[in-house]
């Protein structure tokens, strides 16, 4: 519990200063940035307590806020993927998730794949949403929701792929 | 009782999601504001502090192109100064000159350009003079207005922000318009509402205006790369290609009028009297 409870508070650290320092300034194709903070919540230990997550998800996408000046739409956006993720780990994982048996290190890639595509779409859609702030915009929104979603998602894989621990 | 207890317990969850969501979207709603009092910004000292030690590393990459700015700034002012020298005969005292404009410097620690509403934060707070609504420019054009200001550090609303309405003019015949930006290229930002009688050519020079107190008359801002009339064909719409590179922003200028509370007082008297 203490031991997961300080590598989940390093990676919230971790997570702000890249996105804050680096993943902000990318500017691919002008306005294209990815936002791999969200493996915070990805990655959020899956047994525990949901009301946690929803608490640890709001402080994350806030501090990200006032580094960018955005208001609340990091945190709105975060607080949504957080509260949907139960759902969308029933869909993906079925009965292990009930059982509580599953490392995001350990499962196969595809199952991965889908749970983090579903996520980070729900994600990037609400931030453009309230970034746009008008759904007259809608192809503009779905456009950079599609661009940045894919970046991230790269980004995401990478980083569990490089950090993930395997234990046999 | 219980019962109301009981729901409680049973939804908690949904109850704490909720009311954090409609915080976020309180603090977004504000975001979308121009006079807001916002509560999350980047003028503090956590930001602040990460950004600043973040541009002390970083602005040395910079260095060179800064360099050249200020070598071409230092050049344009060195020709002005020489060749006014001639016609003006009486020198002036400075030392009782004060003027109507006063110029602090600041380093940009961060800058957005890639998002609908983008700020700069800089590195210099209300211990430095800097106050809320004060003019934001650099040698070549303008870049913004002074938002949020803390001790050390102060937010800037670029003029790459859909929030941003900034008083200008054509050059050449001094017709006025309101310039905007439509979100999409850091380069090109619009100049609306110009009416359709105004002789608009490709390639003349906006400068701002002098209705507001914000910022002097005449700072450059971009030339026109097009122009149509708008749906009403009363007023023409202008894209304007900025002189500025938004992108790369390193040094920038703030100037304070030092008139502006006269001028604001003697305003709100005219209109209280009305």
């Amino acid at each position: 519990m203490n031991n997961n409870f300080i590598r989940n508070s390093l990676r919230f650290i971790l997570l702000i200063l890249a996105q804050v320092l680096i993943f902000n300034h990318i500017n691919f194709l002008g306005f294209v940035n990815p936002y791999p903070y969200v493996l915070f919540i990805l990655l959020f230990p899956i047994g525990d307590n949901r009301a946690m997550l929803i608490i640890c998800s709001f402080l994350l996408g806030i501090t990200l806020d006032m580094f960018s000046n955005s208001g609340g739409m990091h945190a709105a956006a975060s607080l949504v993927m957080a509260y949907s993720r139960p759902w969308v780990l029933r869909s993906v994982f079925g009965v292990a998730y009930e059982y509580n048996t599953i490392r995001i290190s350990n499962i196969s890639f595809t199952e991965r794949f889908i749970y983090i595509t579903i996520l980070v779409l729900v994600h990037h859609f609400v931030l453009f949403l309230l970034e746009t702030f008008n759904v007259s915009d809608i192809l503009y929104i779905l456009k950079k929701t599609l661009f940045s979603g894919i970046f991230t998602l790269i980004l995401c894989l990478i980083f569990i792929t490089l950090f993930s621990v395997k234990r046999k | 009782m219980q019962q109301i207890l009981n729901i409680l317990i049973k939804y908690r969850n949904f109850l704490l999601f909720f009311v954090l969501l409609l915080l976020s979207l309180f603090f977004t709603i504000q975001s979308h504001s121009y006079h807001r009092s916002k509560f999350v910004n980047s003028a503090n000292f956590l930001s602040g502090g990460i950004y600043t030690s973040l541009d002390d590393v970083s602005s040395y990459f910079d260095l060179k192109i800064h360099n050249d700015q200020l070598l071409e700034e230092n050049n344009m002012l060195r020709q002005q100064l020489f060749n006014t020298l001639d016609t003006v005969t009486v020198r002036q005292d400075t030392s009782t000159f004060t003027g109507t404009y006063k110029f602090f410097k600041a380093r940009v620690i961060n800058n957005n350009y890639a998002l609908r509403d983008n700020f700069i934060t800089l590195r210099a707070g209300r211990r430095d003079g800097i106050e809320k609504d004060l003019g934001v420019i650099t040698s070549k054009g303008i870049v913004g207005v002074i938002d949020q200001v803390s001790t050390k550090f102060s937010t800037v609303v670029s003029i790459l922000n859909s929030n941003s309405q900034i008083n200008a003019k054509l050059q050449k015949s001094g017709h006025f318009g309101i310039l905007e930006w439509d979100g999409k290229d850091p380069n090109i930002v619009e100049l609306v509402d110009v009416q359709e009688k105004a002789p608009v050519t490709k390639g003349d020079t906006i400068v701002t205006g002098g209705m507001s107190t914000i910022f002097p008359e005449g700072i450059g801002i971009g030339t026109i790369s097009s122009f149509q009339l708008d749906a009403s064909e009363n007023y023409y719409t202008i894209k304007i290609k900025l002189f500025n590179d938004m992108t790369n922003i390193g040094h920038v200028y703030i100037i304070k009028n030092l008139d502006r509370k006269e001028i604001e007082t003697l305003e709100e008297q005219t209109r209280d009297e009305q």
